[in-house]
């Protein structure tokens, strides 16, 4: 008998609770739902008015290609299955590989499951359709020639590999200082650690594009300033993805100590205590017996590290150049093109290829983003 | 933990937040006083035109860039105290508007309509993403529990995704025959351009941030609320407390922490606000503190980016995030002086 005890609700409450909740799935998943499903039409489809012109794509499917609906059933039947299986199957594959890495198990299930779904529609379209009447009669069009656009014409290679070098540096970078940092932040107890950690608070406050009106006058002459060190091999550094790392870390820094302080927090002291008093200094202290507890926390503040390097728009935008930028400041040069419909759909075959990596991450990580955003509140 | 180690865990972190966020924090300050001048000099030209019995030629002084031995412009740094911060609030209309009272005129200057736009994004989206997030919290913790992974699965994918897609993706709902638009033109049997004007613009970037914010509150208030003291909940039902005085009396200050934690976060965070003006192309109509300073920092059509304006726009910016922020700072100095952190 308490507030969360479920059973004891009036109907009214419950009825309007669960549907409350699925409006705002429903809210919370459209948009996303809704681009991909305009990526894969024509233009005149993915235009079109009507609810289901889009959806079905009549013009898409004349011209291209389709699914049928059997096909669709049989897939989705099927993810359910899988679904439902993954724990089973892993454990089978960790037995038989005797293998245990987490990550590349799921990405080997993904993958797995990748390959079972296109299977499943080829055998449909190839065998049974034809015996299946309504059901097997190719009604959604698809096409996949505006993501063969994006990523061969309108170099998004280029810019997939310069966001890799981006924000695998940012990661790297920011979770080797923020690590000490963080431990070093939630052993001491002392005014210094404290007022460190609000100097942060207020850094983290900072707008982006007040940092790189600093930064930009120093890179676009970088070679002058630093040719009394480096002489003639002094870069410029305006337009080097190397040197937007440098800044992404630094916008980083404030968050990632903070996070990982809470998370050293919650590692008890007596653990290393225990370890100093049989002999070990703070540094061996921390290298036998906190690296090897830490990883959750290194995770998770490494998860934050990723999105922000990923998902930033403005610092990328200001010190790279046009041609060679990242994925995301490079999908408005698509979209702002005198922009014909086919470039918009181009753009957000690309805009779908960006969220494709986050949807997975959320996939696989859900829990470490979850005690990510959670971590920093519980100390306040 | 003595002095020594700790150096040795926080030092590279302090350098590398010195290096690159307070040294070039000095940086923008001291640019916000200067300007750089291209450096003139009178020159003679000779020009001829051909003549009857031969060239005429004629010369003038011009005045022209200097350029050194690379072909670049020679520019040079010039102080000017104050004046980038005089022509970027544009003092004249700030004094014409003290006289007449007319304060809706400053809307003219980029400068305040950025401000005012900035501002009242933050305070208008704030009590809808806590309220939002808080029902929704406290709705999906009434569900059955099987529900509750895929629950705020779909609920993370708004706040996960890049800020740019996100608002681009609300865009193609919105934009010309997005289907949104195409509904409630359907509905309401009336023409709707959601693209030029500034309330609809407005309304929509209010919208997009709710949508975007709402999971991290929502994920926020579900985590405080599994560590509610469920006793305390028992005995106040014992007590004849019925549902709205639970969440009023019991569930609100306990997770009172956390909705400060939650305003903090979201008011730095929209303060920020840029995303939604690149990709609604709202800068027509409106623009925000971030962007004023971006559109500084870019490449006009001239070929020309204006550092000083930038930097001085910068530096009201932060003028500004202190101001918003001070409360906050000041009331966990003072818990802490008073040994309660």
């Amino acid at each position: 008998m308490s507030f969360l005890d479920a059973s004891n609700q009036p109907f009214a409450l419950k009825a309007f609770s669960t549907l409350f909740i699925l409006v705002w799935c429903v809210i919370a998943c459209f948009p996303l739902l809704w681009i991909t499903i305009m990526s894969l039409k024509l233009p005149l489809d993915a235009f079109d008015s009507n609810f289901f012109n889009v959806l079905v794509g009549p013009v898409t499917l004349q011209l291209k290609n389709g699914v049928s609906v059997a096909s669709i059933l049989a897939i989705s039947l099927f993810s359910m299955y899988f679904y439902s299986r993954r724990q089973r199957l892993r454990n089978y594959l960790r037995a038989s590989i005797g293998y245990s890495e987490d990550v590349t198990l799921f990405l080997f299930i993904f993958l797995l499951y990748i390959f079972c779904c296109i299977s499943i529609s080829i055998i449909f379209s190839k065998f049974f359709d034809a015996y299946l009447g309504l059901f097997g009669a190719k009604i959604f069009g698809f096409t996949l020639d505006h993501y063969h656009a994006v990523w061969t014409e309108r170099g998004f290679s280029l810019f997939f590999k310069n966001s890799l070098i981006v924000t695998s540096g940012v990661v790297i970078i920011s979770l080797s200082l923020g690590t000490l940092a963080g431990y070093g932040l939630a052993r001491k107890e002392s005014s210094i650690a404290f007022w460190i950690l609000i100097i942060a608070l207020i850094f983290r406050a900072l707008p982006h594009s007040v940092l790189v009106a600093g930064y930009l006058p120093f890179f676009m002459k970088s070679n002058a300033i630093l040719s009394p060190i480096f002489g003639e091999f002094a870069p410029i550094l305006y337009g080097q993805p190397l040197a937007v790392i440098l800044v992404l870390v630094a916008i980083n820094q404030p968050f990632t100590i903070w996070l990982m302080r809470s998370f050293f927090q919650n590692i008890p002291k007596e653990l290393d205590e225990a370890a100093r008093i049989d002999g070990c200094s703070h540094f061996q202290a921390f290298r036998k017996i906190i690296i090897p507890v830490m990883w959750p926390g290194v995770i998770t503040t490494g998860l934050f590290s990723f999105m922000l390097g990923y998902n930033d728009y403005l610092v990328c935008s200001l010190l790279l150049d046009g041609q060679n930028q990242t994925m995301v400041p490079s999908i408005t040069g698509l979209f702002n093109r005198d922009t014909s419909t086919t470039d918009e759909i181009v753009a957000i075959a690309a805009a779908v290829s960006i969220t494709a990596p986050l949807f997975f991450i959320v996939l696989i990580f859900q829990k470490q983003i979850v005690s990510g955003l959670t971590a920093g509140a519980v100390k306040g | 933990m003595k002095n020594r180690d700790f150096i040795f865990f926080v030092g590279p972190s302090l350098v590398a937040m010195f290096v690159c966020i307070a040294i070039p924090l000095i940086f923008v300050l001291e640019q916000s006083f200067f300007v750089n001048k291209k450096v003139y000099k009178e020159v003679e030209v000779e020009s001829c035109v051909a003549g009857f019995t031969g060239q005429i030629c004629s010369v003038e002084m011009q005045t022209k860039p200097q350029l050194n031995e690379k072909g670049e412009i020679i520019t040079q740094k010039e102080f000017v105290g104050l004046e980038n911060y005089v022509r970027l609030i544009n003092f004249d209309a700030v004094k014409k508007a003290f006289w007449q009272q007319n304060f809706l005129e400053l809307e003219n200057v980029k400068f305040f309509s950025a401000l005012r736009f900035t501002v009242t994004f933050c305070l208008i989206t704030l009590p809808f993403v806590i309220i939002l997030g808080l029902v929704i919290a406290l709705t999906v913790n009434n569900l059955l529990s099987s529900l509750k992974g895929p629950i705020i699965f779909v609920s993370l994918l708004p706040f996960i995704i890049t800020p740019i897609i996100g608002a681009l993706s609300i865009r193609w709902l919105f934009v010309g025959d997005g289907i949104i638009t195409a509904f409630l033109e359907w509905l309401t049997n009336s023409n709707i351009s959601m693209f030029s004007n500034s309330w609809t613009l407005e309304l929509m970037m209010i919208l997009y941030r709710i949508w975007h914010v709402c999971p991290f509150a929502f994920i926020v208030f579900y985590a405080g609320l599994q560590t509610i003291n469920k006793e305390m909940l028992e005995s106040a039902i014992v007590d004849g407390a019925n549902r709205y005085q639970r969440l009023r009396f019991i569930i609100i200050p306990h997770l009172m922490p956390l909705i400060v934690f939650v305003s903090l976060i979201h008011l730095m965070d929209s303060y920020r606000v840029f995303e939604e003006i690149i990709a609604f192309s709202s800068d027509a109509y409106v623009i925000s503190l971030q962007w004023l300073t971006y559109d500084f920092l870019r490449l006009d059509d001239t070929g020309n980016r204006y550092i000083s304006s930038a930097s001085a726009s910068s530096i009201l910016t932060m003028i500004g995030i202190s101001i918003l922020l001070y409360p906050l700072i000041k009331k966990t100095w003072n818990d802490y002086r008073e040994g309660k952190l």
